[in-house]
């Protein structure tokens, strides 16, 4: 760097950059929203094929849910570690999260592909293109968080915690935890709701 | 084989009829004109290194003004088609243009006019003042700012693109399904309109998120929420539209491009799909959209009839309070846009009450105005006429607005003419006079002189004329019960008159914008007479005046301290006495063509969908994602004006106005 | 300063304009303004005491905007100048309270219309009201008249002073079902039905359209609404069951086929359900429901 900012104008920049993450987040949370309500305006939508009741396999997406619950504890420890300034551990608990929601998506991609090669796509029913969309939409906001993840590893390695790395660590957990947050709605709206309700 | 490769690309795409083929031939031979030109005069460098790379609000915005005004004189080419056909396609005669063609005008004239028109005007003169106004050098995130602005730009090239390859929508500036879905409209029209939206919405929703923090978090010390000009509380009051509107047009979007592309079925009429979600979804955003556009015109407004009133806006508390219920109500009125679908008298009730309601705020605000310039002294300077044009206009084309949102009139008004000529009583002479007004009132502090005063006026004058020629007779037709977007109809209903008549008023606002560009002209070779020695031409109240013009690139050598509302309008008045400024070095941000890089990727990526190149599709997203994480590892992004560099500057302002 | 007397001009002229335009048109029908239709009726009384009441705020803003702004120009040094004087509550109380009385007033005519002229609403009457189907088409209109087993395309009649009970529905994009001079319009969507309530107060022939955009032939899909004595009607009904021309399916499949500006058509038929079995197909399963062709069970 050609010139040094003082630490007043390093938190003033932190705090900005994270307060408009934050309104970034609140514009996901509508994009979410609008998501939400497609579904549920369509989840009767089957047209004769199946519902909910018929597809959903509740340990497997159990499974799932408490893999993703663990991986927003473990980037929470990455980011503690990150604080101390201790690299190797800030690295394993993101390396930790990284496996976690690898397998997360993989596990998602598996049902997704199980529902298509039983014909029940997203062609099938307006039912069945809301849950492939919203479902999808979470796991494509999952499978971005594991390409940040991957260049937020390389930064930490190659740059160690400078005001940049951490500010993006502080950024990258909050998008975890608002994606946990909005696995936890679909988890409810798309899955135990529709595995109760007939 | 190789066929394959570029997807439904074929080389037929390219051949249109005869009018088609002219706008094809027009958009050629400009872009070659500016790049032959370009070579010419050997620009690129600076091109490059002065415009397209910059990360200064200030040369955005101008590129947004740009763009926006090319993007106008387009959009009122495709109004003199629509015209032209109009008045002649009676009877027997069919006019100049297929019903396809003339449908993709209509629904293109719509969505540049918006999209690229209004939106472009108004980022443009948010950029270039709400930083200045609020005692910042900067926006918040002026890399994303860059970013936003070359979406915007990516989103107008496919826009145009789909005039020299392939077609445009022919669906209506909104594309209702099922007629915008895929077994209805088959081609890439309606794929070209999803997708440069898509392209150009996402950088407006990143422009929201941006200035609203810009707004929160960049305020010189001492201006509270209550001390802000009341035209950055338009654009807060617009931004937090913006932040919750534009996902449900993503949204919106993506939905419909699924179905289209993957055969999904939201908005199908069968299995299951429901194409009155869509409408309800696209009008969620739409409506907010409207308010989104017409906030920062009030705004622009506010501080016009102060400034040339020379007096305090009147009521600045009811104003702010006028703005923020309009935000609110804003999300509550969507359902008026199709009362006609029958969704029961309680629902629409409610729904044209509250439209009703967004009237009252309204009308506080015109009151205020009138209040400000109730002993005054008022000088007619061309922002001010606006304002009186925009007085009349949108005071009758809100009492039209207000009749509409009683439902059972509304079945009577909706989808006529006389909705086209309420709404553009808006669009035109609420949103565009308020954005007329602004760039004439800052232009002198981005370019250091002012426009031609008469040629402003002619301008003004014939786009007033023009527009009560090219509107009432819209207005009169609707009462007759002509339907919007008619490319024929029967000479016994005795309307050609009227159409003539409103054609004639499209070409009289064509020659207003004729005086614009001989304004623009004029002042630039004029301009060592209209330069702006003192950075305050208009007697301002705000801080944008208390600086040189043109602003410097950092804004403001010294930060100021704000201790009252009409922050320099009271340090003129004051008697203390100014201390010598103390400058320090400077950090603003290194100019990045990664924005433009990015943009260009995106511009990519809709293309390869739009034409299902699949191959480019993936490269063009790996190009964008590989980009943004090159940008993410650079930490060199900062340069240092010294203090030495600003006192230079400053003392060589200084002495052109003692001068 | 003159150039408010110019803007003046300007309007003044424009005005002018406009109404000798007015003048030379002199014989056009203004068909929201002159209603054939109860419905229609109540809808211009509510549009003129509507456009009226806002008068009420719009004239006197418009008259102070072109007082204020000619009195404190800034070359009359004889008017009073206060810069500072930013705030009244009076005034401003005022101002937040005329628009408040007025949109009041307007919600209550508001709440007491939308329910009275709720398109789905039957209309009152002694006299038997007539059922008529509606399907929007590719682009044309069929009317089927479920209990006189006959069908027309772009040509509707029916007896005056009788309650006609639309059920519009559509077999393609989305239309606007639309008589103006008897009375609003409701969309025409797929796979659903939406009603419209009108009845004609005399004999005559109305022009009737789609107003809303659904394809390329969409400016050519118009039809005649005739209102007619109830004999005249009963005879029209015999003399169309009595043509050779059938409704059947293949005749629908025929008629579906995309087309503007479609001559008006009668028809004899005895399947009942062709309109049930037109919304039903877009409850389907199977993803050919959406071919236009025609019916698919």
């Amino acid at each position: 760097m050609s010139h040094k900012l003082s630490a007043e104008q390093v938190q003033f920049d932190t705090d900005k950059t994270i307060f408009g993450f934050w309104v970034y987040i609140l514009t996901d949370c509508v994009l979410f929203a609008s998501l939400f309500a497609t579904y549920a305006v369509l989840r009767n939508g089957t047209a004769g094929g199946p519902s909910g009741a018929e597809l959903f396999n509740m340990p497997y997406v159990l499974v799932e849910t408490l893999l993703l619950l663990t991986s927003s504890f473990t980037s929470g420890m990455a980011l503690l570690a990150a604080t101390k300034r201790n690299k190797s551990a800030t690295l394993m608990w993101l390396g930790i999260t990284f496996a976690l929601g690898t397998i997360f998506v993989g596990m998602e991609l598996h049902e997704f592909s199980n529902l298509v090669q039983d014909g029940n796509s997203w062609r099938r029913s307006g039912f069945l293109s809301a849950f492939f969309t919203l479902v999808g939409a979470h796991g494509l906001h999952i499978t971005a968080g594991l390409l940040w993840l991957v260049a937020l590893v390389q930064q930490v390695v190659q740059k160690g915690f400078t005001s940049g790395t951490l500010k993006r660590l502080q950024l990258f957990s909050l998008f975890w935890h608002f994606l946990d947050i909005v696995w936890i709605f679909i988890f409810t709206i798309v899955y135990l709701i529709g595995v109760v309700k007939v | 084989m190789f066929a394959d490769l570029l997807g439904r690309l074929h080389l037929s795409d390219f051949q249109h009829d005869m009018i088609a083929t002219g706008g094809q031939l027009s958009i050629v031979f400009g872009i070659l004109g500016i790049v032959g030109l370009l070579f010419y005069l050997k620009r690129w460098k600076w091109l490059w290194r002065e415009w397209l790379t910059s990360q200064d609000p200030k040369k955005i915005g101008v590129m947004y003004i740009i763009v926006a005004f090319v993007m106008l004189i387009r959009g009122l080419g495709d109004t003199m088609l629509l015209r032209t056909q109009q008045a002649t396609s009676v009877g027997n005669s069919h006019g100049i243009l297929t019903s396809d063609h003339f449908q993709q005008i209509f629904s293109a004239h719509g969505t540049l006019m918006i999209f690229f028109v209004a939106m472009g005007l108004m980022f443009g003169l948010i950029n270039l003042i709400l930083p200045l106004q609020i005692g910042a050098r900067d926006v918040a995130f002026p890399f994303l700012n860059s970013v936003s602005f070359w979406l915007f730009a990516a989103g107008m090239g496919l826009v145009n693109l789909s005039l020299i390859v392939g077609e445009f929508s022919a669906a209506g500036w909104l594309a209702y399904p099922p007629l915008s879905g895929i077994a209805l409209s088959p081609g890439v029209g309606v794929d070209y309109w999803i997708w440069s939206l898509q392209i150009a919405g996402v950088g407006s929703l990143l422009s929201g998120v941006n200035f609203l923090v810009t707004i929160l978090k960049m305020r010189a010390p001492g201006m509270t929420l209550m001390k802000m000009p009341i035209f950055v509380w338009s654009v807060l009051g617009s931004m937090t539209l913006i932040v919750f509107a534009f996902p449900f047009l993503t949204g919106a979007l993506a939905l419909l491009g699924l179905d289209r592309t993957i055969g999904t079925h939201f908005f199908t009429s069968d299995l299951g799909g429901n194409p009155m979600m869509y409408v309800n979804l696209i009008w969620a955003w739409g409506h907010p959209e409207v308010y989104v556009l017409v906030l920062p015109a009030f705004g622009i407004y506010s501080e016009v009839v102060a400034t040339f009133a020379r007096k305090r806006l009147f009521g600045y508390t009811s104003m702010v309070y006028a703005l923020a219920s309009i935000t609110v109500l804003a999300f509550l009125v969507w359902l008026h846009h199709f009362f006609t679908m029958g969704a029961g008298a309680n629902v629409n009730t409610f729904f044209g009450i509250m439209t009703a309601v967004i009237a009252i705020p309204t009308g506080v605000k015109v009151f205020n105005w009138l209040f400000t310039m109730y002993r005054g002294q008022i000088h007619f300077k061309t922002p001010m006429m606006w304002f009186l044009a925009f007085v009349v206009t949108f005071t009758i084309g809100g009492a039209a607005g207000v009749l509409m949102s009683i439902p059972a009139a509304d079945f009577q008004l909706h989808n006529t003419l006389f909705l086209v000529a309420h709404f553009h009583t808006m669009i035109v002479g609420g949103v565009l006079f308020g954005y007329f007004a602004g760039f004439s009132y800052w232009f002198p502090k981005i370019f250091g002189f002012r426009l031609n005063e008469r040629l402003g006026r002619y301008a003004l004058y014939s786009w007033l004329v023009g527009f009560v020629l090219a509107f009432v007779p819209l207005y009169i037709l609707g009462i007759m019960g002509a339907t919007r977007r008619l490319d024929h109809y029967d000479a016994s209903l005795g309307w050609q008159w009227l159409f003539i008549i409103a054609a004639i008023g499209a070409l009289t606002i064509l020659l207003g914008v004729g005086f614009q560009v001989a304004q623009l002209v004029v002042s630039i070779i004029t301009r060592y007479d209209n330069r702006d020695l003192t950075g305050d031409p208009w007697d301002g109240r705000t801080l944008e005046w208390s600086i040189s013009s043109p602003a410097p690139v950092y804004n403001f050598a010294v930060i100021p301290t704000v201790t009252d509302r009409d922050a320099f309008w009271e340090s003129k008045q004051s008697e203390a006495v100014k201390l010598p400024p103390v400058y320090t070095d400077i950090v603003l941000p290194k100019n990045t063509g990664m924005g433009v890089i990015i943009a260009g990727f995106a511009f990519l990526f809709g293309f390869a969908i739009i034409w299902h190149i699949w191959w480019l599709m993936v490269i063009a997203l790996f190009g964008i994602i590989g980009s943004m994480i090159v940008r993410a590892s650079d930490d060199d992004t900062e340069e240092v004006i010294t203090a030495d560099e600003v006192a230079r500057i400053e003392i060589a302002a200084a002495q052109r106005s003692v001068l | 300063m003159k150039k408010n007397y110019k803007i003046l001009g300007i309007i003044v002229v424009s005005m002018g304009v406009v109404l000798v335009a007015g003048f030379l048109l002199r014989h056009n029908t203004f068909a929201v303004l002159q209603p054939r239709g109860v419905i229609a009726e109540k809808q211009r009384t509510l549009i003129i005491t509507a456009t009226l009441l806002m008068l009420l705020v719009v004239v006197p803003v418009l008259a102070m905007t072109a007082g204020i702004a000619y009195k404190y120009r800034a070359t009359n040094k004889k008017a009073r100048y206060t810069p500072n004087w930013d705030h009244n509550l009076t005034a401003e109380t005022i101002w937040w309270t005329i628009p408040f009385v007025l949109v009041a007033v307007l919600g209550v005519i508001t709440w007491n219309s939308s329910h009275e002229l709720d398109p789905f609403k039957p209309i009152a009457s002694t006299t038997k009201p007539i059922t008529i189907q509606v399907v929007a088409m590719q682009w044309k209109w069929l009317f089927i008249y479920p209990d006189q087993n006959i069908a027309t395309v772009n040509y509707v009649q029916f007896p005056k002073n009788t309650p006609v009970n639309f059920q519009i529905t559509s077999d393609a994009a989305m239309n606007s079902f639309w008589i103006p001079q008897l009375g609003g319009q409701i969309y025409a969507m797929a796979g659903m039905t939406t009603q419209l309530h009108l009845m004609a107060n005399d004999v005559g022939k109305f022009r009737g359209a789609s107003a809303n955009l659904s394809g390329a032939g969409f400016a050519g899909m118009k039809f005649i609404a005739e209102s007619s004595n109830s004999s005249d009607f009963k005879e029209w009904v015999n003399g169309v069951k009595r043509s050779p021309e059938r409704l059947t399916m293949a005749n629908y499949a025929q008629l579906a086929r995309a087309s503007s500006n479609v001559a008006p058509k009668t028809y004899a038929w005895e399947d009942s359900a062709l309109y049930d079995n037109l919304i039903m197909k877009y409850m389907g399963t199977d993803n050919s429901a959406m071919h236009m062709a025609g019916m698919t069970e």
